[in-house]
């Protein structure tokens, strides 16, 4: 029995190792996965807007008004615990995190506090109609791009 | 022997002419230009499709200040970095005494008023493709833009390069003398390969660059590595860009990826471009784009 079951075992590793890419998201350090995951988090709130701003979903005030508050309270997350030294893209397959940010760690700070102050004023507005989303949701952007311009290996 | 040498000098001489001639900065006359009348409000759509704020507005410029076309900012490349010079109404820094017609000799020949080269880090070999009339709207526009007296700086190229009249032997080889893309296309098609092709200029980026800095027209926009440093800017050719019409189109407005990241890089400048144009002429650049010969 347990012959049998090293052999699968052992097979199954042999599999594993010559199928699996280069990283597997559980391999990375969880203080990544937390960090990728909070960018998920974002990504799925804006979308909700996003679908309303493009015409794609009907407008829906108290959906919208749900998703700008996710993003208030996703920047309001402390990231002391997210940023490890040694987690930038070039130790880890797996993170497009540059070196900028240990390099300079205030301006990451900046553009991180830039967002919540961009999601709080989406959620001032989020109820108020589809025109002030649309107004709201170009800027909350803008500070997407201007963190990952300076701080994530571009594709 | 002494014949063998004259007549080598002779051809020498006789290609060198020959070359020199053919690579004459070249001006368009002003009678070419006779009889167009340009509109600034037309113009201000064609200011945001050709892109010239992406270059010549200071790289933290937003909102009304992307108008004010002060330059400096800097463009790292094998050949040196290239710094995008002062085109604000500044008559003295920037280009508000020029005429209509140093401003199309400049977009169509590459040609500065004082018959020297630009290099082709300014896209002329685009916009060389550009309706007259568009040229003409965007140059009345230009008028309705601020002066800034900041002045432009030189660009840091290495010899030979140096010498600007080597882009003339480069437009030789690199002016192109019509749409990369040809064939049967859909009207709004046509329109997106105006507007990518002639004015938004994507190819500049999206597609590789052979030894000399020349478009890859044969691999036509199916990425390349990043000039500014790491990564690669990505491919727009159907097989490798699936996302759908409207999606391209929505990304073009509002810079959100169709998983909703946001776009980096120079793109975000481009978006804030292109989220001026109307939602027909983002479909129509869509539509070219699935219309792009796929990647071999």
């Amino acid at each position: 029995m347990t012959i049998r079951k090293t052999a699968f075992g052992l097979a199954a590793l042999a599999a594993l190792a010559t199928s699996a890419p280069s990283a597997f998201a559980q391999d990375l350090p969880a203080p990544v996965q937390a960090r990728q995951g909070q960018m998920d988090a974002m990504a799925l709130n804006i979308g909700v807007l996003a679908g309303m701003a493009r015409g794609n979903t009907e407008y829906d005030a108290e959906a919208a008004q749900a998703a700008a508050n996710n993003l208030v309270a996703l920047s309001q997350i402390d990231q002391r615990f997210s940023w490890p030294e040694g987690t930038d893209n070039f130790s880890l397959d797996g993170s497009r995190a540059l070196p900028a940010i240990w390099e300079n760690m205030a301006g990451f700070t900046e553009d991180y506090v830039a967002f919540g102050a961009a999601a709080t004023g989406l959620a001032a507005v989020a109820g108020d109609g589809l025109e002030a989303v649309q107004a709201a949701l170009g800027p909350l952007g803008g500070t997407c791009g201007a963190c990952h311009d300076d701080f994530r290996q571009s594709q | 022997m002494r014949r063998v040498f004259l007549l080598f000098l002779a051809v020498a001489v006789a290609v060198l002419g020959i070359l020199f001639y053919l690579t004459l900065p070249a001006r368009v006359p002003p009678e070419e230009l006779a009889g167009l009348s340009g509109d600034a409000v037309a113009g201000e759509a064609v200011f945001w499709a050709a892109g010239c704020a992406s270059c010549h507005a200071p790289e933290e410029a937003r909102g009304e200040d992307r108008l004010v076309l002060s330059g400096g900012r800097a463009f790292p490349s094998d050949f040196g970095t290239f710094r995008a010079p002062n085109i604000s109404m500044d008559p003295e820094h920037g280009i508000g005494a020029w005429s209509f017609a140093d401003f199309v000799t400049a977009l169509q020949e590459g040609v500065s008023p004082e018959g020297r080269n630009y290099y082709p880090a300014f896209p002329y070999t685009a916009y060389r493709l550009a309706e007259r009339q568009d040229l003409a709207d965007l140059w009345a526009f230009w008028q309705t833009l601020p002066a800034s007296d900041t002045p432009s700086l030189p660009h840091d190229i290495g010899f030979p390069f140096s010498i600007r009249r080597t882009v003339g032997v480069w437009n030789l080889l690199n002016m192109p003398d019509g749409f990369t893309v040809t064939g049967e296309l859909s009207a709004e098609a046509e329109r997106g390969r105006y507007l990518a092709e002639a004015l938004a200029h994507c190819a500049e980026c999206h597609t590789p660059r052979d030894a000399l800095g020349g478009l890859d027209r044969a691999a036509w926009m199916t990425g390349a590595p990043n000039p500014s440093g790491t990564g690669t800017i990505p491919p727009l050719t159907p097989d490798e860009l699936r996302w759908s019409e409207a999606e391209i189109a929505a990304y073009l407005a509002d810079g959100f990826t169709p998983s909703f990241d946001s776009a980096g890089g120079h793109m975000a400048d481009v978006i804030r471009n292109l989220a001026n144009l109307s939602d027909a002429d983002r479909l129509a650049i869509a539509a070219y784009l699935k219309a792009l010969p796929p990647a071999e």
